[in-house]
């Protein structure tokens, strides 16, 4: 073998166990939790996927939308919800709710790609 | 299984004061579903050999239930006995446990026969007559609900539009779990609040999951938990959150229904004359409250009140009621 597992195949290789071997043993409480956890490592592996693809697009969107160099998401975030706590940005602000929708876009790609809000969003 | 051992032996020495005779507890299973209670389903035979299904709810010590606003499984006994002497279809209070039961805040109720679950209830073809006639079904409950005089119960929790804006608002802050599409929410609602309609008992989370169905209709509204006293409006409101229309966005009412069928058969069971416009504000509020909820369940697990594979996952819903927020705000974008 010329590399190690990866990340990715880790979490597959459990999602897999759990899904095949573990739940069908289990019912009730137990089992519901296990489903859970499978959809957990699911968010895992959409995140390790497309996460770094959608944290700099979150960024390139708010530097943009605040006019500033900040590079931390965080920061920029911070930044954001101040903002409009404190009305300097509002609904009315061009380009507000293009930039919520891009960031939670594709935050919803990873946690839920199949929830309804999600293709009315997209629509348009 | 300890855990399920020690509750059986808890119920056996409680069995003749859940049924006439009662004897002998059978096939005790904890049920999935009820994230912040925990919900056991059982039987109970007489002394004659005759079997009663039931269902004990009980809350574990200490743990932390989704919402702040939980009455307390004494209290929601004591709803569940009110609603039952009106047209609502509840579950019947059998026995509400005492401490020395050793059971916990706990009690007993008949268990009735159907679905709750929301899948099922959308796509299955045994519910299509159901779903034709839920959202009249949900209408005629909700003004049962809402005229419902509670001057016979212990005090309940009273919160308007507003006073739960303004408490979720602090949650949420000092949660520190920033989204500015959470804050923009809260400045519109906050902005753009309708003024109070007169208060009602508010049963605080009627919303498919909650609600048990067969297939001729609605015969069951369960989960009390969230009951207060409020604007008649949230519950209707309630109901038509998008998580809660489990994927069919076109049907405003729990993925079911009309709304306009639902208001219809509210106003003519002699609840108010409500228009579906004036339930916008609250389906924002109620999404931005689900938002919140999802958030305080990742504490629970963050601060190790309740360490659930659950309760973190859940924490990775916020971006479903950012979305349906956005959705919602750009109905009323200038």
């Amino acid at each position: 073998m010329s590399r190690k597992p990866t990340a990715e195949e880790l979490v597959a290789a459990v999602r897999l166990f759990l899904k095949e071997t573990v739940r069908p043993q289990l019912e009730g409480h137990a089992a519901f939790h296990t489903k859970v956890a499978e959809n957990a490592l699911a968010i895992v592996a959409r995140e390790l996927a497309q996460g770094e693809a959608a944290e700099q697009a979150a960024i390139a969107s708010a530097r943009a939308l605040l006019g500033t160099d900040e590079e931390d998401l965080d920061q920029l975030t911070r930044r954001l919800c101040e903002a409009i706590r404190t009305g300097e940005i509002s609904l009315a602000t061009p380009g507000l709710l293009t930039h919520l929708r891009t960031v939670a876009v594709n935050q919803l790609n990873i946690d839920q790609p199949k929830y309804s809000g999600l293709a009315l969003a997209t629509k348009s | 299984m300890r855990k399920t051992q020690e509750i059986k032996a808890a119920l056996s020495a409680l069995a003749p004061k859940l049924i006439p005779d009662g004897a002998e507890i059978h096939d005790l299973v904890r049920l999935s579903g009820g994230a912040s209670q925990e919900i056991w389903a059982f039987g109970v035979q007489s002394g004659a050999g005759l079997s009663t299904p039931l269902i004990l709810r009980r809350s574990p010590g200490g743990a932390a239930t989704m919402s702040n606003a939980a009455i307390g499984l004494r209290m929601e006994a004591e709803v569940l006995k009110l609603a039952d002497s009106t047209q609502v279809p509840v579950p019947r209070v059998a026995y509400v446990c005492a401490p020395e039961d050793g059971l916990g805040e706990a009690y007993v109720m008949t268990r009735l026969t159907g679905e709750t679950l929301a899948p099922r209830i959308l796509r299955e073809d045994a519910y299509a007559q159901t779903r034709g006639k839920l959202a009249a079904q949900c209408g005629r409950a909700l003004a049962a609900i809402h005229r419902m005089n509670t001057s016979t119960l212990p005090a309940l929790p009273e919160s308007g539009g507003l006073d739960q804006l303004a408490r979720y608002e602090e949650t949420y802050l000092s949660l520190d779990l920033p989204t500015p599409t959470f804050d923009l929410a809260i400045q519109w609602l906050r902005t753009n609040a309708p003024a109070p309609r007169s208060p009602a008992l508010v049963h605080g989370d009627f919303r498919l999951g909650n609600l048990m169905v067969n297939e001729t209709g609605l015969v069951g509204v369960l989960d009390w938990e969230l009951a207060h006293i409020g604007d008649p409006r949230e519950d209707i409101a309630w109901a038509c959150v998008n998580s809660w229309r489990f994927g069919n966005s076109d049907k405003r009412v729990g993925g079911f229904g009309d709304l306009e069928d639902l208001l219809a058969a509210y106003a003519s069971a002699g609840g108010a004359e409500i228009s579906p416009k004036e339930i916008d504000w609250w389906e924002m509020l109620g999404t931005l409250k689900w938002g919140i909820m999802c958030m305080i369940m990742y504490e629970a697990h963050r601060s190790g009140a309740d360490p659930s594979v659950e309760r973190i996952t859940i924490g990775r819903r916020v971006s479903e009621t950012e979305i349906d927020l956005i959705n919602l705000l750009e109905q009323v974008s200038p």
